[in-house]
């Protein structure tokens, strides 16, 4: 059973890969982007799970690209993997210092305090004028193992190591959501005395939770700047953060693939509000948002969910 | 469980390709991605000056109603069909929607950007699409000093000017002058506005300036109260703001309230906007720039007159420098379309648009930097003074291209550094 | 002792524009639980519908002091009938619903309420200068002041003071903390809670257009004006902790005077201050400085 999901995941993944490089460019490169964010609200629906909304991711998503783009513009270093690695280094030793801080709080204190992090991300970036301030600096076109693709190959080699960071990823957090430090989550949500009379730890679980979603974030940013070639300190304004809460909140946290499918809807409808019309896109999305919490509070998961429920209720 | 996933991503990719059948694409007509600020701060004083400009140059283009020497209708006969898009988002967003012009709405040319941070980022995806790009409003001189661009134009100059000037101008007319101080936006524009002009300033002078208080508020802040009294208690002779929009209008109300106006000279090297709305709040002596020699102080020409006229009729203030900004990146686009001939390829157009000349309603643009792709134009400051309620400009003093423009190939920082040379002042 | 007295002059002109932009948060935080996004929409509205209405009051060419009425009749009367469509129109149904979800509902009304705004006003700047420059300036110790920012603080201190009476002296205001204290058992006491909440935010509304209908004359009142000030109001609101009025004036002088004292002494900091000091407070007082207790359930 388990061979045969994962051998499926594996054809599944190269069919999106495949059909990633067939898509037009600008689609591609829109599918790309979805990736990196829907990286980084699979770590938020991670924290969600366990009851808690880090209105900051920003802050792991924007040093991630930054580190990305200070090795290939500043060290030469342009292999992806080197990059990808480097980047969730400096996430997670930041993320476990700031953790130790903000795993003691909870609700929307927790969320405003992550946000405050990230906004100070912000500001030191804005202040410093080596990396460009406010405008930010253009990052070099990345390499694999010594193979440098063109200009033109490059996003596709993005793409690549996107789609196959996610499925690698998306299967690990499926398994880690069954462990039983994944169900520790919703025990911290549920009802934290209890998980502490039970013996666990609901500082190690939510500290825990807290770096895997920096972690994922940094991956996040890190596709994000190496597609779009650029990188600016945008990424850790606290609007870029709740754009990632408006994604999750989208896709609901039942399934791991929720928040993936989410993000690329999500891209897809901004793209087309901004295309449709210029003046009124933020309404279109804002009527978009308020139509799914109305109407699907668990997200646009519980379609697929009620879609496999009949099927479930007819076969048996 | 891989069933529900696969039926999302069918659902996905429906969405996705939905997209196809908006890709209409018809030989007779000139495609053009107009990106400014529709929405958010930028909006009203830059975005929408610049594409009520856009609509008014591209109808006259269209009708080729356009004052001589400039000819013909449209764009080698194609008339110009315009593709608005937001500039709101950020970097990221915006070469995505940059992509979505090119591939989906397949446009022959962009003409765009007013936000430094857009300018860097936009070049380096033209450059992979091949996509011809006039970059219109944008000051950073960081996009030709840092790269060399092939598909990438601007024909205006830098921000670098504006205070390389207004350093020049304070040190020749304002007597006694010993100190500066500054209040600028906490951000790149803020931050180069007024190292360019300390830098010069330091130069002109041979270090012999005193800096009383540099003040950063944070970018659309609104409140200045705290920053007008920093800047009353550290009076200086004069105080250089590269303010812009909402923030200057702001800025002017509250200083004027607190008589730091009146008891102040003050350099407001982007204030041209602020003068249609405001003016009767700026005190006589005030010094004014409009980033280039547009609006009160655009050299007269037929094409200015029928700019100046035709923009105030149609949209009811005059033009300011974005708009002036817009109207110069659409004619150069089109001379430069012209010059190559009908049916010109890309290539052919950028051969033809560098190192190009040109007359626009803000006077001569010459492609003459970044190796033929950055405009160098002249630069313009006044003290504006009140004749019968109307607003004039004394003491206009005409800086040359060369005078406050680094040559070709120099970066600004080092250049003013060291000493400006090769300078042109006459 | 120039810059002395400048920083507490500015701080207090800064704190009481703090409090004013946050009271009206902080209250529907406190009755209602939600953290309401779209408070900064608010403030946009009463300072378009405010400037517009000083505008058009004087190219009638009236009496100019009226125009003060004016301007902050035209934005209550805003601020409260949308509030009243909100409130009506859509958080009713949304009642019992997450915190962080109420957050998002809340931002997809700011998405809605920015672009409705762009529609009726277009994006030109709208002026309401008369008011600011009608009432002077004083001069003291080689310092100028706007008597306005004075008015400012004065305003403040009423809004402070009417919230303040009319919570702990009138027998609405003692209903409204009763539910502040427990909504259930509230309910239970027959209090009408659906009533209490539109009330409430009708309240919390009112005071978001009217703090933009003041902050209005002293600008330009451009698109995006209320996103800005969403993240100060919010700090400020946090750090005196979220639902107390008294938090709210607390918090609101301490940002105040610490970004007074920042632009005076170390202007590179200003960025920050507000974020240093909200970190500050919330590491040694995690729910802010007068947060209501909550009971952990068990």
């Amino acid at each position: 059973m388990k061979t045969r999901s994962l051998a499926l995941l594996f054809v599944f993944g190269l069919v999106v890969i495949a059909g990633g490089l067939l898509l037009p460019q600008w689609m591609s490169y829109l599918f790309t982007i979805a990736m990196g964010k829907g990286l980084v609200v699979l770590g938020l629906v991670l924290l969600m799970r366990a009851g808690l909304v880090s209105f900051g991711q920003g802050l792991y998503y924007c040093v991630g690209a930054y580190v990305a783009g200070m090795l290939t513009q500043f060290v030469g270093v342009t292999d992806i993997l080197v990059i990808m690695l480097a980047s969730v280094a400096v996430s997670v030793a930041i993320a476990a210092i700031i953790g130790l801080l903000l795993c003691r709080y909870r609700e929307i204190f927790f969320a405003m305090f992550s946000m405050a992090f990230s906004m100070i991300l912000y500001g030191l970036l804005v202040r410093n004028q080596f990396l460009g301030s406010t405008d930010g600096f253009n990052v070099a076109n990345p390499s694999l193992l010594g193979w440098t693709p063109g200009a033109e190959a490059s996003s596709d080699l993005v793409l690549i190591v996107a789609v196959f960071l996610v499925i690698v990823l998306g299967a690990v957090a499926w398994r880690y959501l069954k462990s039983l430090s994944g169900y520790a989550g919703e025990a911290v949500r549920e009802n934290e005395i209890r998980l502490e009379y039970l013996g666990g730890s609901v500082f190690r679980v939510v500290y825990v939770k807290y770096i895997i979603a920096a972690g994922l974030a940094a991956i996040g940013g890190t596709i994000t700047a190496l597609v779009s070639g650029h990188v600016d300190p945008e990424m850790a304004y606290w609007t870029t953060s709740g754009e990632f809460v408006f994604i999750a909140l989208m896709g609901g946290t039942a399934h791991v693939a929720a928040p993936i499918v989410a993000a690329v809807l999500f891209e897809a409808l901004r793209t087309y509000a901004f295309a449709v019309s210029p003046y009124t896109w933020q309404m279109i999305l804002g009527f978009a948002l308020l139509a799914i919490i109305l109407f699907m509070p668990s997200g646009l998961w519980s379609l697929v969910e009620r879609f496999q429920n009949k099927k479930a209720r007819k076969t048996s | 469980m891989k069933r529900p996933l696969l039926t999302a991503a069918t659902v996905a990719c429906a969405m996705t390709t939905g997209a196809m059948s908006l890709n209409v694409y018809a030989n007779e007509e000139y495609k053009l991605g107009l990106v400014t600020f529709l929405s958010g701060a930028a909006s009203g004083p830059f975005g929408i000056p610049a594409k009520n400009a856009a609509d008014l140059v591209i109808d006259a283009i269209n009708d080729g109603t356009l004052p001589a020497p400039i000819e013909g209708k449209g764009i080698d006969g194609r008339m110009i069909t315009p593709v608005y898009v937001d500039e709101a988002g950020g970097a990221t967003k915006q070469t995505s929607e940059f992509r979505n012009l090119v591939e989906r709405d397949g446009v022959d040319a962009v003409v765009g950007y007013i936000s430094s941070g857009d300018c860097l980022a936009i070049p380096a995806v033209a450059e992979e699409l091949k996509m011809l790009t006039v970059l219109f409003d944008c000051g950073t001189p960081r996009v030709f000093e840092e790269a060399d661009y092939e598909y990438v134009f601007r024909t205006h100059s830098t921000a670098s000017m504006d205070n390389i000037a207004a350093a020049r101008y304070v040190h020749e007319n304002v007597p006694n002058l010993e100190s500066v101080a500054g209040i600028n936006q906490n951000y790149s524009w803020g931050h180069d506005s007024w190292r360019d002009f300390t830098e010069t300033l330091k130069v002109l002078r041979g270090g012999d300036i005193e800096i009383t208080t540099e003040q950063f508020p944070k970018l659309f802040a609104g409140q200045y109260g705290a920053e007008i009294s920093a800047l009353q208690v550290n009076s200086a002779d004069v105080i250089h703001t590269s303010f812009w929009g909402g923030d200057t209008d702001a800025f002017v109300l509250q200083a004027a309230a607190r008589g730091l106006l009146a008891d102040n000279q003050v350099i407001f090297t982007a204030g041209e906007t602020a003068l249609n709305s405001l003016g009767e709040h700026l005190p006589d002596g005030a010094i004014i720039g409009a980033r280039g020699p547009f609006g009160p102080f655009a050299p007269e020409s037929e094409l200015n007159t029928w700019f100046q006229t035709e923009f105030t009729e149609r949209f009811g203030t005059p033009p300011t420098f974005p708009a002036y900004h817009m109207a110069h990146a659409l004619i150069g686009l089109k001379l430069a379309q012209d010059k190559a001939g009908v049916g010109a390829s890309t290539e052919e157009v950028i051969t033809a648009f560098e190192g190009l000349e040109f007359d626009g309603p803000g006077g001569r643009v010459e492609m003459s930097r970044g190796k033929g792709h950055q405009a160098a134009t002249e630069m313009v400051y006044g003290r504006l003074k009140r004749v019968d309620g109307e607003i004039t400009f004394t003491d206009i003093t005409r800086y040359p291209a060369d005078c406050v423009n680094p040559p070709e190939g120099a970066e600004t920082v080092e250049w003013i550094k060291a000493g400006m040379p090769g300078a042109e002042c006459n | 002792m120039k810059q002395l007295l400048a920083i507490l002059v500015d701080g207090s002109v800064y704190a009481s524009w703090l409090f004013i932009i946050s009271a009206g948060l902080t209250l529907i935080y406190g009755v209602m639980r939600i953290l309401n996004m779209s408070h900064g929409s608010f403030y946009a509205l009463g300072a378009y519908s405010g400037a517009a209405m000083v505008g058009w009051y004087f190219s009638t060419g009236s009496v100019p002091w009226f125009s003060f009425v004016a301007l902050i009749a035209a934005a209550l009367v805003a601020g409260i009938s949308v509030g009243l469509l909100v409130e009506r129109g859509l958080l009713r149904f949304m009642y019992g619903r997450d915190e962080v979800v109420m957050i998002l509902v809340t931002y997809g009304v700011l998405l809605i309420m920015e672009d409705a705004i762009k529609l009726i006003w277009g994006v030109e700047p709208y002026f309401a200068y008369q008011p600011y420059t009608l009432l002077g300036r004083t001069k003291f110790a080689g310092l100028s002041f706007a008597n306005y920012d004075f008015m400012l603080i004065g305003v403040s201190i009423l809004i402070g003071l009417a919230l303040w009476y009319g919570l702990n002296r009138t027998r609405n205001g003692k209903l409204l903390r009763v539910v502040i204290h427990d909504r259930e058992i509230a309910s239970a006491l027959g209090i009408n809670v659906a009533r209490i909440f539109t009330i409430t935010f009708l309240i919390g509304a009112g005071i978001g257009s009217l703090a933009g209908a003041l902050t209005a004359p002293g600008l330009s009142v451009v698109p995006g004006m209320g996103i800005e000030v969403i993240v100060l109001a919010f700090a400020v609101v946090v750090i005196g902790g979220l639902g107390s009025i008294t938090g709210a004036l607390v918090g609101a002088l301490i940002v105040g005077m610490s970004r007074a004292a920042a632009v005076h002494l170390y202007p590179d900091v200003e960025l920050f201050v507000i974020y240093a000091v909200m970190g500050l407070v919330l590491a040694f007082r995690p729910q802010g400085l007068f947060a209501v207790a909550n009971a952990r359930k068990i």
